[in-house]
């Protein structure tokens, strides 16, 4: 059941960049599979009983009994620099899920689809992008990503450009405070007219994916319905603080 | 655990997705795809679109139309406190 934690053993890591890192858990009893966009509930028990718990956006398609999730350290957070810098290779803590059946995507759906993620928003839309690859999905996908400077991007090897082989999937970056060199968008934030040129027209009706900080999370929702955009096709995920309850 | 005052509640506010995993604890079906109508305001949307706020003791859901208290939930070592006094009417389907 989903409810249920079940105890999970680091078995392999990824860094994705100098404060991110994908964790490889293989869950105990197995894994019922998931669907993109979904999350799990991690919980962490010290040695005299104290417990804290998060939720972890699942970053591709179950291989298995293994899931992966991708952490951004957090300063001074009680969990994410654990899970970052300190838990190794073969230690373990309990996760709970697949959980939330809203927030997901369905890779038999040919609908378009313009996923927008702030920073570690990315998390869920790459199990998105994985999963249309492995399905072998022709659903168009218009991805904007933004990210602070080219050095905090993940997953920069699969998440062109210059596009990785993924017919019908366009990614544009857009950096905050650092382009690199030769970018001919000036650093600054997602706006209304990125999502404009780099989205999709509301007349196609695509299914709109918004991750990422509360702020960048409403900014940009509140942009593609400004843009024309049906709210009932817009899906937001608010990574805020999950600490602070049991 | 200290709660940041680093942010507004506003700044700090989640969608309800993320009670899929505490309401796991309590319902045998996942509440949050439901289709919920305000019973204050008669808005209609994913239960997963109210607004979370994690700083209050527990967690509280709001609708994010009205701001009404749709959902407390507050948990003491076993023992869960369930108030859902604004939760209005839901319509879900079942596997
Ligand atoms: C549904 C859902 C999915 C999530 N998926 C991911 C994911 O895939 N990857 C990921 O890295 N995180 C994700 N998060 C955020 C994650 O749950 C934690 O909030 C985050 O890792 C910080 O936990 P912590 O214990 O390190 O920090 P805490 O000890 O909880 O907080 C430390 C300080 O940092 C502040 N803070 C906490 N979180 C944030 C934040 N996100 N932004 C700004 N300030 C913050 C707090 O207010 C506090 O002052 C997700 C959240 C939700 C609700
Ligand atoms: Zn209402």
């Amino acid at each position: 059941m989903a409810g249920h934690w079940r105890s999970a053993e680091l078995v392999g890591a990824r860094r994705e960049t100098d404060t991110a890192r994908s964790l490889t858990l293989r869950m105990e009893g197995g894994w019922p599979g998931h669907r993109p966009g979904q999350h799990v509930d991690v919980r962490l028990t010290a040695e005299d009983g104290y417990t804290a718990q998060r939720s972890y956006s699942l970053s591709a398609p179950a291989e298995g009994d293994t899931i992966e999730i991708t952490v951004q350290r957090v300063l001074e957070g009680e969990v994410s620099p654990y899970l970052v810098d300190i838990m190794e290779i073969g230690d373990r803590l309990e996760v709970r899920g697949p959980l939330g059946g809203w927030f997901v995507w369905d890779p038999a759906s040919t609908d378009p689809v313009v996923p927008v993620g702030g920073g570690a928003g990315i998390v869920p839309l790459m199990c998105m992008v994985r999963a249309r690859r492995k399905e072998r999905s022709k659903a168009l996908f218009r991805m904007l990503y933004s990210v602070r400077s080219p050095e905090e991007r993940y997953y920069s090897g699969e998440l062109g450009p210059p596009a990785s082989g993924d017919g019908g999937l366009d990614v544009f970056v857009a950096y905050t405070r650092r382009v690199p060199e030769g970018a001919a968008r000036h650093p600054g934030r997602l706006g209304i007219a990125d999502l404009n040129t780099h989205g999709l027209p509301p007349e196609l009706g695509p299914l709109c994916f918004v991750c990422g900080p509360t702020g960048f999370v409403e900014a940009a929702a509140d942009a593609l319905v400004a843009l024309g955009h049906d709210p009932r096709k817009i899906k937001t995920e608010r990574f805020g603080p999950t600490g602070g309850h049991p | 655990m200290t709660t940041s005052s680093r942010f507004l509640p506003e700044e700090r506010r989640l969608d309800a997705n993320m009670l899929a995993g505490p309401l796991s604890e309590i319902f045998a079906v996942d509440l949050t795809p439901a289709f919920r109508r305000c019973s204050m305001c008669g808005h209609g949307g994913a239960f997963a679109q109210l607004h979370v706020y994690v700083d209050c003791p527990g967690l509280v859901a709001r609708c994010p139309n009205c701001q009404s208290l749709v959902l407390r939930l507050v948990r003491n070592g076993n023992t869960v406190w369930l108030d859902l006094g604004g939760t209005g009417c839901l319509r879900l389907h079942l596997e």
